[in-house]
Protein backbone atom coordinates (compact mmCIF):
# COMPACT_ATOMS: atom_id res chain seq x y z
CA UNK A 1 0.00 0.00 0.00
CA UNK A 2 1.16 3.59 -0.88
CA UNK A 3 2.02 5.30 1.93
CA UNK A 4 0.55 8.84 2.37
CA UNK A 5 3.16 12.00 2.54
CA UNK A 6 1.19 14.48 4.34
CA UNK A 7 1.61 17.56 2.68
CA UNK A 8 2.74 20.31 4.82
CA UNK A 9 0.15 22.81 5.45
CA UNK A 10 -0.96 25.70 8.14
CA UNK A 11 -2.38 22.76 10.49
CA UNK A 12 1.10 22.22 11.52
CA UNK A 13 0.56 25.27 13.53
CA UNK A 14 -2.79 23.90 15.26
CA UNK A 15 -2.75 23.62 18.75
CA UNK A 16 -4.65 22.34 22.09
CA UNK A 17 -5.97 25.98 23.11
CA UNK A 18 -6.68 24.60 26.63
CA UNK A 19 -4.05 22.17 27.20
CA UNK A 20 -1.77 25.18 25.94
CA UNK A 21 -3.40 27.66 28.21
CA UNK A 22 -3.06 25.15 31.28
CA UNK A 23 0.21 25.26 30.74
CA UNK A 24 1.19 28.75 29.78
CA UNK A 25 -0.53 30.02 33.06
CA UNK A 26 1.22 26.98 34.99
CA UNK A 27 4.27 28.67 33.93
CA UNK A 28 3.49 32.20 34.56
CA UNK A 29 2.28 31.21 38.27
CA UNK A 30 5.42 29.50 39.20
CA UNK A 31 7.30 32.15 37.34
CA UNK A 32 5.56 35.23 38.99
CA UNK A 33 5.37 33.90 42.56
CA UNK A 34 7.78 31.57 42.83
CA UNK A 35 11.01 32.23 40.96
CA UNK A 36 10.26 36.41 40.77
CA UNK A 37 8.48 36.49 44.04
CA UNK A 38 6.35 39.38 42.64
CA UNK A 39 2.56 40.26 43.39
CA UNK A 40 1.21 39.73 40.24
CA UNK A 41 1.36 41.28 36.57
CA UNK A 42 1.66 44.45 34.85
CA UNK A 43 0.56 44.01 30.76
CA UNK A 44 1.39 47.41 28.72
CA UNK A 45 -2.05 47.10 26.24
CA UNK A 46 -1.69 47.91 22.73
CA UNK A 47 -5.19 46.92 21.52
CA UNK A 48 -3.08 43.99 19.47
CA UNK A 49 -3.97 40.41 19.51
CA UNK A 50 -0.27 39.63 21.54
CA UNK A 51 -0.84 41.80 24.34
CA UNK A 52 -4.32 41.26 24.74
CA UNK A 53 -3.74 37.40 24.77
CA UNK A 54 -0.85 37.97 27.25
CA UNK A 55 -2.80 39.80 29.50
CA UNK A 56 -5.73 37.26 29.21
CA UNK A 57 -3.36 34.39 30.14
CA UNK A 58 -1.79 36.45 32.79
CA UNK A 59 -5.65 36.67 34.63
CA UNK A 60 -5.88 32.50 33.87
CA UNK A 61 -2.29 32.48 36.26
CA UNK A 62 -2.59 35.30 38.77
CA UNK A 63 -6.11 36.41 39.00
CA UNK A 64 -7.82 39.06 37.05
CA UNK A 65 -7.06 41.16 40.85
CA UNK A 66 -3.30 40.73 40.44
CA UNK A 67 -3.03 42.22 36.71
CA UNK A 68 -2.66 45.78 35.72
CA UNK A 69 -3.53 46.94 32.32
CA UNK A 70 -1.65 49.84 30.92
CA UNK A 71 -2.73 51.86 28.12
CA UNK A 72 0.29 54.31 26.69
CA UNK A 73 -0.90 56.36 23.74
CA UNK A 74 1.36 58.81 22.44
CA UNK A 75 0.72 61.85 19.88
CA UNK A 76 1.05 59.36 16.64
CA UNK A 77 -0.97 56.16 17.91
CA UNK A 78 -4.12 55.35 16.61
CA UNK A 79 -7.82 55.96 19.17
CA UNK A 80 -8.42 52.50 18.10
CA UNK A 81 -4.97 50.88 19.75
CA UNK A 82 -7.09 52.52 22.50
CA UNK A 83 -10.47 51.61 22.68
CA UNK A 84 -9.43 48.29 21.95
CA UNK A 85 -7.02 48.01 24.54
CA UNK A 86 -10.11 49.19 26.95
CA UNK A 87 -12.11 46.60 25.64
CA UNK A 88 -10.34 43.58 26.43
CA UNK A 89 -9.20 44.89 29.95
CA UNK A 90 -13.16 45.35 30.56
CA UNK A 91 -13.92 41.83 28.79
CA UNK A 92 -11.18 39.86 31.06
CA UNK A 93 -11.59 42.20 34.33
CA UNK A 94 -8.58 43.94 35.13
CA UNK A 95 -8.02 47.09 36.30
CA UNK A 96 -6.38 49.82 33.76
CA UNK A 97 -4.45 52.63 33.91
CA UNK A 98 -4.13 55.09 30.48
CA UNK A 99 -0.67 57.01 30.87
CA UNK A 100 -0.57 59.60 27.90
CA UNK A 101 3.30 59.34 26.76
CA UNK A 102 3.12 62.23 24.06
CA UNK A 103 4.26 64.55 25.95
CA UNK A 104 7.18 62.80 27.62
CA UNK A 105 7.97 61.73 23.95
CA UNK A 106 7.78 65.62 22.95
CA UNK A 107 10.22 66.14 25.84
CA UNK A 108 12.71 63.65 24.78
CA UNK A 109 12.86 65.56 21.20
CA UNK A 110 11.36 62.10 20.05
CA UNK A 111 9.38 63.50 17.06
CA UNK A 112 11.55 66.52 16.30
CA UNK A 113 15.05 64.29 15.73
CA UNK A 114 12.87 61.34 13.91
CA UNK A 115 11.73 64.69 11.52
CA UNK A 116 15.23 66.06 11.46
CA UNK A 117 16.33 62.84 10.06
CA UNK A 118 13.92 62.46 7.38
CA UNK A 119 14.31 66.16 6.21
CA UNK A 120 18.10 64.90 5.61
CA UNK A 121 16.54 63.37 2.77
CA UNK A 122 13.24 65.02 2.41
CA UNK A 123 14.28 68.84 2.68
CA UNK A 124 10.54 69.35 2.88
CA UNK A 125 9.14 67.17 5.85
CA UNK A 126 7.61 68.80 8.42
CA UNK A 127 4.57 69.81 10.37
CA UNK A 128 1.60 68.22 9.11
CA UNK A 129 2.93 65.90 7.18
CA UNK A 130 2.85 61.90 7.91
CA UNK A 131 5.62 59.07 7.63
CA UNK A 132 6.27 55.11 7.45
CA UNK A 133 9.14 52.95 7.25
CA UNK A 134 9.24 49.93 4.38
CA UNK A 135 11.23 47.59 3.23
CA UNK A 136 10.99 46.31 -0.05
CA UNK A 137 9.37 43.17 -1.37
CA UNK A 138 12.30 40.54 -0.45
CA UNK A 139 10.47 37.42 -1.05
CA UNK A 140 9.94 37.98 -5.28
CA UNK A 141 13.60 38.63 -6.34
CA UNK A 142 17.15 39.28 -4.14
CA UNK A 143 17.00 42.36 -2.76
CA UNK A 144 18.63 43.83 0.37
CA UNK A 145 16.60 44.59 3.23
CA UNK A 146 16.85 48.44 3.01
CA UNK A 147 14.24 50.73 4.17
CA UNK A 148 12.78 53.46 2.48
CA UNK A 149 10.62 56.15 4.50
CA UNK A 150 7.16 56.72 2.91
CA UNK A 151 5.94 60.17 3.70
CA UNK A 152 2.98 62.35 2.60
CA UNK A 153 2.55 65.94 2.61
CA UNK A 154 -0.23 67.03 4.14
CA UNK A 155 -2.21 67.51 0.57
CA UNK A 156 -1.95 64.10 0.26
CA UNK A 157 0.98 64.03 -2.51
CA UNK A 158 2.89 60.22 -1.70
CA UNK A 159 6.86 60.27 -1.92
CA UNK A 160 9.14 57.15 -1.30
CA UNK A 161 12.65 57.55 -0.94
CA UNK A 162 15.49 55.29 0.34
CA UNK A 163 16.90 56.04 3.80
CA UNK A 164 20.72 56.44 3.96
CA UNK A 165 22.31 55.27 6.63
CA UNK A 166 22.33 58.27 8.56
CA UNK A 167 18.41 59.17 8.19
CA UNK A 168 17.59 55.12 8.46
CA UNK A 169 19.56 55.05 11.90
CA UNK A 170 18.17 58.89 13.15
CA UNK A 171 14.81 57.69 12.38
CA UNK A 172 15.06 54.14 14.34
CA UNK A 173 16.49 55.88 17.16
CA UNK A 174 14.20 58.40 17.78
CA UNK A 175 11.49 56.44 17.39
CA UNK A 176 12.76 53.80 19.87
CA UNK A 177 11.89 56.31 22.47
CA UNK A 178 8.29 55.14 22.07
CA UNK A 179 9.10 51.52 23.00
CA UNK A 180 11.14 52.30 25.60
CA UNK A 181 9.04 55.38 27.17
CA UNK A 182 6.21 52.80 27.47
CA UNK A 183 8.19 50.43 29.24
CA UNK A 184 9.39 52.46 31.68
CA UNK A 185 6.07 53.57 32.56
CA UNK A 186 5.11 49.75 32.89
CA UNK A 187 8.19 49.27 35.60
CA UNK A 188 7.24 52.28 37.30
CA UNK A 189 3.43 50.80 37.91
CA UNK A 190 5.14 47.42 38.34
CA UNK A 191 7.63 48.87 41.37
CA UNK A 192 4.97 50.68 43.21
CA UNK A 193 2.34 47.53 43.00
CA UNK A 194 5.69 45.19 43.46
CA UNK A 195 4.08 43.33 40.04
CA UNK A 196 6.65 41.73 37.26
CA UNK A 197 6.63 42.67 33.85
CA UNK A 198 5.36 40.95 31.23
CA UNK A 199 6.53 41.14 27.99
CA UNK A 200 4.37 40.18 24.60
CA UNK A 201 5.87 39.15 22.07
CA UNK A 202 5.52 36.52 19.94
CA UNK A 203 7.84 33.75 18.43
CA UNK A 204 8.36 35.60 15.13
CA UNK A 205 9.14 39.17 16.55
CA UNK A 206 10.97 37.51 19.77
CA UNK A 207 13.43 34.97 17.65
CA UNK A 208 13.62 37.53 14.54
CA UNK A 209 14.24 40.00 16.59
CA UNK A 210 11.61 42.61 15.79
CA UNK A 211 11.50 44.44 18.87
CA UNK A 212 13.78 47.38 20.89
CA UNK A 213 16.39 46.45 22.65
CA UNK A 214 15.25 47.38 26.52
CA UNK A 215 11.93 48.84 24.79
CA UNK A 216 9.33 46.22 24.21
CA UNK A 217 12.57 43.73 24.48
CA UNK A 218 12.37 44.10 28.08
CA UNK A 219 10.52 42.06 30.51
CA UNK A 220 10.67 39.86 33.66
CA UNK A 221 8.46 37.14 31.69
CA UNK A 222 6.94 36.53 28.31
CA UNK A 223 4.23 33.71 28.07
CA UNK A 224 3.85 33.88 24.23
CA UNK A 225 7.30 34.24 23.25
CA UNK A 226 7.37 30.77 22.58
CA UNK A 227 4.19 30.46 19.95
CA UNK A 228 3.91 31.31 16.78
CA UNK A 229 1.49 34.19 15.81
CA UNK A 230 -0.88 31.57 14.70
CA UNK A 231 -1.31 30.09 17.88
CA UNK A 232 -1.51 33.37 19.58
CA UNK A 233 -4.85 33.94 17.40
CA UNK A 234 -6.15 30.51 18.26
CA UNK A 235 -5.35 30.86 22.50
CA UNK A 236 -7.25 34.23 21.22
CA UNK A 237 -10.18 32.95 20.23
CA UNK A 238 -10.19 30.38 23.23
CA UNK A 239 -9.78 33.29 25.58
CA UNK A 240 -12.25 35.14 24.83
CA UNK A 241 -10.38 38.18 23.26
CA UNK A 242 -12.93 40.68 22.02
CA UNK A 243 -13.76 40.11 18.26
CA UNK A 244 -12.66 43.28 17.03
CA UNK A 245 -8.92 42.51 18.19
CA UNK A 246 -9.17 39.35 16.73
CA UNK A 247 -9.90 40.91 13.31
CA UNK A 248 -7.57 43.69 13.69
CA UNK A 249 -5.07 43.72 10.93
CA UNK A 250 -1.84 43.83 13.05
CA UNK A 251 -0.09 46.93 13.10
CA UNK A 252 3.12 48.39 14.49
CA UNK A 253 1.61 51.64 15.77
CA UNK A 254 4.75 53.32 15.75
CA UNK A 255 5.23 55.66 13.04
CA UNK A 256 2.52 58.34 11.88
CA UNK A 257 0.73 56.84 8.34
CA UNK A 258 -0.45 53.16 9.10
CA UNK A 259 2.26 50.73 9.01
CA UNK A 260 1.06 47.13 8.70
CA UNK A 261 3.51 44.68 10.21
CA UNK A 262 4.29 42.57 6.59
CA UNK A 263 5.67 46.19 4.88
CA UNK A 264 7.78 46.34 8.40
CA UNK A 265 9.15 42.53 8.25
CA UNK A 266 9.28 40.73 5.13
CA UNK A 267 6.44 41.88 2.49
CA UNK A 268 5.31 38.81 3.34
CA UNK A 269 1.81 37.99 4.86
CA UNK A 270 2.08 37.03 8.76
CA UNK A 271 0.43 34.00 8.09
CA UNK A 272 3.03 32.79 5.67
CA UNK A 273 5.92 34.54 7.58
CA UNK A 274 4.82 32.28 10.52
CA UNK A 275 4.53 28.79 8.91
CA UNK A 276 8.36 29.85 7.10
CA UNK A 277 9.80 30.40 10.72
CA UNK A 278 8.10 26.86 11.73
CA UNK A 279 9.49 25.44 8.72
CA UNK A 280 13.02 26.55 8.85
CA UNK A 281 12.99 25.64 12.55
CA UNK A 282 11.93 21.72 12.09
CA UNK A 283 14.20 21.45 8.63
CA UNK A 284 10.93 21.51 6.47
CA UNK A 285 12.33 20.79 3.21
CA UNK A 286 11.62 24.07 0.68
CA UNK A 287 9.93 21.78 -1.74
CA UNK A 288 7.24 20.64 1.12
CA UNK A 289 7.05 24.40 2.40
CA UNK A 290 6.71 25.81 -1.36
CA UNK A 291 3.69 23.15 -1.70
CA UNK A 292 1.73 24.11 0.97
CA UNK A 293 2.08 27.95 0.69
CA UNK A 294 1.97 28.40 -3.08
CA UNK A 295 5.49 29.80 -3.24
CA UNK A 296 7.93 28.89 -5.18
CA UNK A 297 10.40 26.37 -4.24
CA UNK A 298 13.26 29.70 -4.77
CA UNK A 299 10.73 32.24 -3.05
CA UNK A 300 11.06 29.63 0.43
CA UNK A 301 14.56 29.52 -0.29
CA UNK A 302 14.88 33.18 -0.37
CA UNK A 303 12.60 33.26 3.27
CA UNK A 304 14.85 30.94 4.50
CA UNK A 305 18.18 32.81 3.90
CA UNK A 306 16.33 35.79 5.94
CA UNK A 307 15.90 33.92 8.31
CA UNK A 308 18.71 32.92 9.12
CA UNK A 309 20.27 36.15 8.35
CA UNK A 310 18.33 38.05 10.78
CA UNK A 311 18.68 35.62 13.56
CA UNK A 312 22.23 36.07 13.17
CA UNK A 313 22.22 40.28 12.67
CA UNK A 314 19.51 40.30 16.07
CA UNK A 315 22.07 38.35 18.40
CA UNK A 316 22.79 42.22 20.11
CA UNK A 317 19.27 42.60 20.27
CA UNK A 318 18.76 38.91 22.71
CA UNK A 319 22.53 39.73 24.55
CA UNK A 320 22.68 41.10 28.18
CA UNK A 321 24.88 43.01 29.53
CA UNK A 322 28.68 41.41 28.87
CA UNK A 323 30.67 41.38 31.60
CA UNK A 324 34.41 40.75 31.59
CA UNK A 325 34.84 37.70 33.85
CA UNK A 326 31.98 35.74 35.50
CA UNK A 327 30.64 37.12 38.75
CA UNK A 328 29.75 33.72 40.22
CA UNK A 329 27.64 34.90 42.99
CA UNK A 330 25.53 36.56 41.03
CA UNK A 331 25.63 33.32 38.91
CA UNK A 332 24.88 31.06 41.19
CA UNK A 333 22.09 32.53 42.61
CA UNK A 334 20.24 33.73 39.53
CA UNK A 335 20.13 30.17 38.59
CA UNK A 336 18.74 28.65 41.78
CA UNK B 1 45.09 43.26 -6.17
CA UNK B 2 44.09 45.99 -8.11
CA UNK B 3 44.07 49.58 -6.23
CA UNK B 4 40.05 49.61 -6.32
CA UNK B 5 39.46 45.94 -5.19
CA UNK B 6 42.27 47.37 -2.55
CA UNK B 7 40.07 50.25 -1.39
CA UNK B 8 37.31 48.34 -0.67
CA UNK B 9 38.37 45.48 0.97
CA UNK B 10 39.96 47.99 2.98
CA UNK B 11 36.95 49.79 4.02
CA UNK B 12 35.19 46.31 4.90
CA UNK B 13 37.64 45.78 7.19
CA UNK B 14 38.63 48.59 9.19
CA UNK B 15 34.95 49.78 8.96
CA UNK B 16 32.66 47.01 8.62
CA UNK B 17 34.49 44.10 10.51
CA UNK B 18 36.32 47.10 13.19
CA UNK B 19 39.84 45.44 12.19
CA UNK B 20 39.36 42.12 12.98
CA UNK B 21 38.69 38.82 10.73
CA UNK B 22 40.96 40.34 7.92
CA UNK B 23 42.25 36.72 6.97
CA UNK B 24 38.54 35.30 7.49
CA UNK B 25 37.70 36.15 3.58
CA UNK B 26 39.07 36.64 0.12
CA UNK B 27 38.05 38.79 -2.69
CA UNK B 28 35.48 36.44 -4.24
CA UNK B 29 33.73 35.19 -0.72
CA UNK B 30 29.76 36.11 -0.85
CA UNK B 31 29.24 38.43 2.02
CA UNK B 32 26.10 36.88 2.18
CA UNK B 33 26.71 33.44 2.32
CA UNK B 34 29.90 34.35 5.18
CA UNK B 35 26.94 36.26 6.74
CA UNK B 36 30.30 38.89 6.94
CA UNK B 37 27.98 42.10 7.00
CA UNK B 38 24.55 42.53 6.47
CA UNK B 39 21.93 45.11 5.63
CA UNK B 40 23.42 47.94 7.39
CA UNK B 41 26.79 47.00 5.98
CA UNK B 42 25.65 47.30 2.24
CA UNK B 43 24.84 50.66 2.87
CA UNK B 44 27.21 51.67 4.17
CA UNK B 45 29.55 50.02 1.44
CA UNK B 46 27.40 52.25 -1.16
CA UNK B 47 27.91 55.27 0.52
CA UNK B 48 31.80 54.92 0.90
CA UNK B 49 31.69 53.73 -3.07
CA UNK B 50 29.42 56.85 -4.53
CA UNK B 51 31.36 59.64 -2.59
CA UNK B 52 35.41 57.82 -2.48
CA UNK B 53 34.80 56.51 -6.30
CA UNK B 54 32.62 59.69 -7.03
CA UNK B 55 30.25 57.42 -9.12
CA UNK B 56 26.36 57.88 -8.86
CA UNK B 57 24.41 54.75 -7.56
CA UNK B 58 20.73 53.86 -8.27
CA UNK B 59 18.51 52.29 -5.81
CA UNK B 60 17.74 49.67 -8.67
CA UNK B 61 21.76 48.99 -8.70
CA UNK B 62 22.27 48.09 -5.07
CA UNK B 63 21.83 44.79 -5.64
CA UNK B 64 23.56 41.12 -4.38
CA UNK B 65 24.89 40.68 -8.23
CA UNK B 66 26.73 44.43 -8.00
CA UNK B 67 27.66 44.09 -4.42
CA UNK B 68 28.44 40.88 -2.95
CA UNK B 69 32.04 40.79 -2.72
CA UNK B 70 34.80 42.78 -2.73
CA UNK B 71 35.35 41.96 -6.71
CA UNK B 72 31.61 42.09 -7.54
CA UNK B 73 31.90 45.42 -5.93
CA UNK B 74 35.60 46.78 -8.05
CA UNK B 75 33.39 45.23 -10.96
CA UNK B 76 31.08 47.63 -10.76
CA UNK B 77 32.91 50.56 -9.83
CA UNK B 78 35.40 49.87 -12.79
CA UNK B 79 31.96 50.29 -14.99
CA UNK B 80 31.05 53.09 -13.53
CA UNK B 81 34.20 54.52 -13.94
CA UNK B 82 34.35 53.44 -17.79
CA UNK B 83 31.16 54.79 -17.98
CA UNK B 84 31.29 57.88 -16.55
CA UNK B 85 34.71 58.52 -18.75
CA UNK B 86 33.20 58.15 -22.03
Amino acid sequence: MMETIPVFSEKVLDIDAEAVTCAIAESVRQTVFGRLRRRGAVVGLSGGIDSSVSAALCVKALGKDRVLGIMMPEDESSEESLDLGRQLADAIGIEYVTEHIGPTLKALGCYERRDNAIRKIIPEYGAGWKSKIVLPDLVKSSNYALYSVVAQSPTGETYRVRLNSESYLGVVAATNFKQRTRKMMEYFHADRLWYAVAGTPNRLEYAQGFFVKNGDGAADFKPIAHLYKSQVMQLGSYLGVPDAILRRSPTTDTYSMEQSQEEFYFALPLKTMDLCLYARNHNVPSSSVAEGTGLSVEQVGRIYDMIDSKLNSTRYLHLGPQLVEKIEEVDASVHD
Amino acid sequence: MDEVAQKIRTFVIDNLLFGQGGDSFSNDDSFLEKRLIDSMGVLALVEFVAEKFEIPVADSEIVPENWDSVNLIARFVQAKLGSVAS
